[in-house]
């Protein structure tokens, strides 16, 4: 049996848990949160001003419906404006949760017990988001069903050899396989709160959803199998999400995206994206609920250095576009790269390298890692990054195309805006119904990692 | 040691113990299978795998339906695409080809997790017979309180050959348990 690794001080930075948590308290805390708490002024102002914001979207929704896709910006040679960012913007945020939940899973990474069902959460509602805008962006969104194979009377299909038809089967399949992920995760939890709950109509709501789990050994068993089995299946398929998302760029013949770098770029951006939407709402999370003893300093410092890592293989991959761009000899393809770094939205190019490429780097610096704050604020600079840099991929290769007669500029409506933050409110919302609806942390899985879950007489290995 | 009883109209489901610790139960749970039990179960606020072993749990079908339902996924991702693109609308794109397999593949990938993972989920649900509206071992207030937070049963079934109601409790109690209850059906 492998002996627990002890890492030296220099790379450990305190305990996954902090001491004094037993069995009982960690059960307490958790579920106490949901079944005890008191609604506080901070959450209800919160979810008001969410809720406000997601009224951009109703407003922005109704006139899309009314007017069609004309009142956006977009046209042509720009047909692909803001619906196409933000939609790949919001799925990549989602592409974190699956790492955490599936990825490390398979890699035994127990400290990640404690953020999973956050990460997941924010996944689904991201993907949500994500959903709305292919949707929006048909301009008749009554009629999205023909996006699905069905036998209809015009005897139509949908054209599988084209990555927009693979992009409707990778998102469908990712949002339902997330969301039974993640459900599966809330059974046991479920049963807590059942057993925990006072109140009569608490103890039959969750009572339903746990579907009268009782914890017995001949369920978990079965139970860690699917678990597992779905972790595995989650895995590729993370990976495959924002694959075929870039193959919606690369497969096309246009100067700056056909690259076959695209996929794994785009796969590390969607993680990178995603670790620093999770720091942005775990860290206000965490203090404000008093969590900071079970999602540690330890926990900030691993997710700062999945951060860094990403956003240098990020990094990375800018450095190839613009590489290639120069040693494809292509005439097209070199002015596109020039033209994105020296055209008129030259600026968005830049900040955007300030924003992806030159800000992870202070996360080397372990102080910079362990400061909540300042990894709070390097996680807004991220997120604002990372949609620079779908702005830039989408526009900079439309707007200026082959032939000269054709350039044009795009520039996003109010009715862009509105829906974009619409959104934004959409998110925010679900995530504060979230936090005080359900448990926030998977409780049985902290359970594990506690010193009382230790079977002695055998050496099971307990991951710090 | 006194057994917490029932009361005599009551029928018996079975006789169950509490323990302190997962260690304790791990071994609760190997002797009572060694004294030839068939008919228990423990009970644990999370999953033990050394449980498994003790109590010779060793289900895979979950494992079989999920490759199963892969299979069917995969199948008939890749049966769909190839069907649509070849014989329901055969559509000559620049002479390109009709069945062109790796335009396929994502497809075919995405119906694999698809149907699998649904597979693994639902037949995880399905084989541990749930939802269960009703089971007994809730009649026992100490489970209920205590056991999906932090305490350990293990509940031997009346229904089991070798049960006898003084006999098994006298077995329980040689595992020096917190706590034996008869548990009402």
């Amino acid at each position: 049996m492998a002996q627990p690794v002890e890492l030296p001080d220099r790379i450990q930075v305190g305990p996954v848990i902090d001491e004094g948590h037993s069995l009982a308290s960690v059960s307490d805390k958790i579920s106490g949160i949901v079944l005890k708490r008191k609604i506080t002024l901070g959450w209800v102002f919160g979810l008001l001003i969410s809720f406000g914001v997601l009224q951009g979207l109703m407003a922005g929704a109704t006139w899309l419906f009314a007017k069609g896709v004309g009142i956006w910006g977009i046209n042509i040679p720009v047909g692909w404006g803001f619906a196409i960012v933000n939609f790949v913007w919001w799925i990549g945020i989602g592409h974190a949760g699956t790492l955490i939940s599936a990825i490390l899973l398979l890699l035994n990474q127990s400290w990640r017990n404690a953020i999973n069902r956050f990460a997941e959460a924010m996944t689904i509602f991201a993907v949500m988001c994500a959903g709305m805008f292919p949707v929006l962006h048909t301009g008749r969104p009554w009629l999205a069903y023909w996006l699905f194979p069905y036998p209809n009377t015009m005897d139509l299909w949908p054209q599988f050899r084209s990555p927009l038809v693979w992009d409707v089967f990778a998102v469908s399949t990712y949002f339902t396989i997330s969301l039974v992920f993640w459900y599966v995760g809330l059974i046991p939890d479920f049963a807590t709160l059942r057993d925990s709950s006072t109140q009569r109509w608490k103890q039959l709501a969750f009572g339903f959803l746990s579907l009268g789990w009782r914890n017995s050994a001949r369920h978990w068993q079965r139970y860690e199998k699917a678990a597992l089995l779905l972790a595995g299946l989650s895995t590729p398929l993370v990976l495959s999400v924002h694959t075929v998302v870039s193959f919606d760029f690369a497969v096309a013949m246009l100067p700056g995206w056909h690259t076959t770098i695209f996929p794994p770029y785009f796969v590390a951006g969607a993680i990178y994206s995603g670790f620093a939407m999770v720091l942005t709402l775990m860290i206000p999370a965490r203090t404000f609920y008093g969590l900071e003893d079970i999602i540690t300093i330890r926990h900030l410092n691993n997710m700062a250095k999945l951060t860094l890592t990403t956003g240098l293989i990020v990094g990375y991959g800018y450095m190839m576009e613009a590489f290639f761009g120069y040693y494809s000899a292509d005439i097209y393809e070199k002015f596109m790269i020039w033209n994105r770094m020296t055209g008129p939205y030259a600026p968005f190019y830049w900040v955007l390298i300030f924003c992806n490429v030159l800000t992870p780097h202070i996360l080397w610096f372990k102080r910079v890692r362990t400061n909540p704050l300042i990894l709070w604020f390097i996680s807004i600079v991220v997120n604002i990054g990372m949609w620079l840099e779908r702005f830039v991929i989408v526009i900079t290769s439309l707007h200026r195309d082959f032939l000269p007669s054709s350039w044009s500029m795009y520039w996003p409506t109010v009715w862009d805006w509105a829906v974009f933050a619409g959104t934004l409110g959409f998110f925010m919302t679900c995530i504060f119904l979230f936090i005080r609806a359900l448990p926030m942390i998977t409780i049985f899985e902290l359970r594990m990692l506690l010193p009382g879950a230790r079977v002695e007489g055998r050496q099971e290995e307990l991951v710090q | 040691m006194s057994v917490r009883m029932i009361d005599d109209f009551q029928p018996l489901y079975g006789l169950m113990a509490e323990f302190e610790t997962a260690t304790q139960l791990v071994d609760a749970a190997r002797r009572t299978r060694e004294a030839g039990f068939k008919k228990f179960d423990a009970f644990a606020p999370f999953p033990i795998h050394d449980l498994d072993e003790a109590m010779d749990l060793h289900d895979n079908r979950v494992s079989l339906f999920t490759l199963i339902g892969g299979l069917i996924g995969c199948c008939g991702g890749f049966g769909l695409a190839s069907w649509v693109e070849g014989v329901a609308l055969p559509l000559n794109i620049g002479g390109r080809p009709l069945i062109a397999a790796p335009m396929y593949i994502p497809i075919t990938f995405e119906l694999t997790v698809l149907v699998g993972g649904l597979t693994a989920a639902i037949s995880m649900i399905i084989m541990n017979g749930l939802p269960s509206p009703y089971h007994p071992v809730f009649n026992v207030e100490r489970f209920q309180a205590t056991g999906s937070k932090n305490k350990f049963f293990l509940c031997i079934e009346s229904a089991d050959p070798m049960f006898d109601r003084e006999m098994t409790a006298g077995f329980l109690e040689s595992l020096e348990p917190e706590e034996v209850a008869e548990v009402a059906r």
